[in-house]
């Protein structure tokens, strides 16, 4: 039996960065193993009330006010055994004029019968800045089903930015759900990259309503589907305001009996408004394959190559993560 | 030709789709060391012996065979061609989302060190500092796209390069960069074959074939092809129907 630090190191192991890092003093911190909250550690101006429940844990944060918190707050959700079941309820209130930025790893490296369920209530108050970076490790049996499924406000002059990565091992089930009301001259951005391999299935809902004056939106999925794997996404983007604009990217690659669909939902409901689209489906460029093999590489380590680099494109925040997880933040 | 200073032979080549032919019996020597240029108008054939050369995937071809530094690769795969020194560089480099410069030029390098990035860099006028951290997308513009290229290629330490179209959507800048690179890749022994129909990249070359309707229609001295090439090919002067040619 594992003492509660024990837990904590285990699964923070599992994360593959430096975990002293992790667990330093100026880093605030919540871990979550199945339904017990295993480690706090605040930093002035968060708050956060946790509460565990029979199959989860439901947890108020709030960022105070006009606060900034320096280094991203580190949230890590886990279930260690290859079965088991964790419900995360948050509601989280980013008070306006605030500023942070949170990376959560959810990690469930020996899955074989895992179910990760998020039910999340975003408030980003206007003038508040809020990054929500999440990255999953998944171990290679592709049983894991994760539901995230998100509602985002985000007030006037505010920013919401967000990550959804999935890159190693077996995604398992993804149904992926967010839907994001921004007001006026506020900002969002929502990222996911995901790689599906074997018999993965992945679905991706997002839906964003630029209902502010002069609101801006990007919404980014870069999916890769090998083997047997499927994808099916929707993006979903609506431009209200005057003058709000908005894209979406769609790129879904498909090796071997892999499928993908991708439909992008634009809408602009003001003549002001502008939204943009693009979506690429299908195998690997070829272009791009033969002048990888034109350096040596075979067919199968171009495409690897191909792959990663889109699946590596990120937003803006993505090289403040990897600084911060470099220990050089 | 002697053919101990040939690195690449083609012997007969033959090369058509359904019914078209596009190379119609190509023989061709290329000296070691030398710059050789491919010269002829546009529909020639030049950029499709350059895939059959490469055996690009759709590009084998159907008669013939390809003897690369003494070795019969008619039947190898690209990568494989690679691997034994030769490879092509692009009228219109692919751009890679995601692939940064770094990972770009290191790819196929035969020294994987991150100096080596650098150096490479360097040599095509490209600052390092600036670029090795980029990806290889659409925020570089074509003559950024194309130095990169190059620099990664320089990197494999080939032994041969095919060079399709080096003039193509650069500045004067940027080509005279690509000038200095060839004398550089010349000093080092490295053998470049230039596809080109512009006179001004022609004249860089120590030696000449000028390509017509898929066939090797002349060779010899820059002095003599490139008049041949002013005066007769732009604009084409061809008397003779295709099909009897």
């Amino acid at each position: 039996m594992s003492t509660t630090k024990e837990l904590v190191i285990e699964m923070l192991k599992t994360l593959g960065v430096d975990i002293n890092h992790l667990l330093s003093e100026d880093v605030a911190r919540i871990q979550v193993h199945k339904n017990k909250v295993i480690g706090l550690h605040l930093v002035p101006g968060l708050k956060v009330e946790a509460d565990e429940l029979e199959d989860g844990v439901e947890a108020n944060v709030e960022i105070e006010e006009g606060v900034r918190i320096e280094k991203p707050i580190h949230l890590c959700f886990g279930v260690m055994p290859e079965e088991g079941l964790q419900r995360i309820r948050l509601h989280l209130r980013a008070r306006e004029g605030s500023k942070s930025i949170i990376l959560a790893h959810c990690t469930f490296p020996k899955a074989r019968n895992v179910k990760h369920l998020m039910e999340a209530d975003i408030v980003v108050e206007d003038n508040a800045q809020y990054v929500y970076y999440e990255r999953h490790v998944h171990g290679p049996y592709g049983g894991v089903e994760v539901v995230p499924h998100a509602k985002i406000e985000v007030g006037n002059n505010a920013e919401f930015s967000t990550e959804f990565e999935l890159i190693n091992g077996s995604a398992g089930k993804i149904n992926f759900q967010y839907e994001v009301k921004s007001g006026n001259f506020s900002k969002v951005e929502m990222t996911a990259r995901i790689s599906g391999i074997k018999e993965d299935s992945i679905k991706l809902d997002e839906q964003v309503e630029l209902i502010g004056k002069e609101s801006a939106g990007v919404i980014t999925s870069h999916i890769a589907v090998r083997d047997n794997a499927i994808a099916e996404v929707k993006n979903t983007l609506t431009a209200i305001g005057p003058y709000s604009k908005g894209h979406v990217d769609c790129k879904e690659i498909v090796v071997g009996m892999g499928k993908a669909t991708a439909v992008p939902v634009v809408s602009v409901l003001n003549p002001s408004a502008h939204v943009t689209h693009e979506a690429a489906i299908g195998s690997v460029d070829a272009k791009q394959l033969v002048t990888l093999m034109a350096r040596g590489l075979t067919e199968d380590e171009a495409t690897e190559i191909i792959i990663e680099g889109i699946l590596s494109k990120r937003h803006k925040w993505g090289d403040t993560i990897e600084k911060f997880l470099s220990s050089t933040y | 030709m002697d053919n101990e200073k040939s690195i690449l032979t083609l012997s007969d080549l033959y090369y058509s789709v359904r019914d078209n032919s596009i190379l119609r019996g190509i023989s061709v020597d290329i000296w070691k060391g030398y710059i050789h240029a491919i010269v002829g108008p546009n529909g020639a054939g030049k950029s499709t012996l350059v895939s059959c050369i490469m055996g690009l995937p759709g590009y084998q071809v159907q008669k013939g065979k390809i003897i690369f530094d003494g070795e019969d690769i008619t039947t190898l795969p690209v990568y494989e061609r690679a691997r034994r020194g030769l490879t092509l560089a692009w009228q219109e480099p692919a751009r890679f989302e995601g692939l940064k410069v770094r990972n770009f030029i290191l790819v196929g390098a035969k020294n994987k060190c991150h100096k080596k990035a650098e150096e490479v860099l360097n040599l095509v006028g490209l600052e390092p500092k600036k670029y090795l951290d980029r990806a290889v997308d659409r925020t570089l513009s074509g003559g950024e796209r194309k130095r990169i290229e190059l620099a990664s290629i320089i990197a494999m330490e080939p032994k041969l390069i095919l060079l399709d179209e080096p003039d193509s959507g650069i500045d004067v800048e940027a080509l005279e960069k690509i000038f200095e690179l060839l004398d550089l890749l010349k000093k080092q022994g490295i053998t470049v074959v230039l596809i080109t129909h512009s006179p001004v990249v022609l004249e860089r070359a120590d030696h000449a074939f000028l390509m017509c309707c898929g066939r090797i229609l002349d060779k010899g001295s820059i002095a003599r092809i490139s008049e041949y090439f002013k005066n007769k090919c732009i604009p084409c002067d061809h008397k003779v129907p295709l099909g009897e040619f």
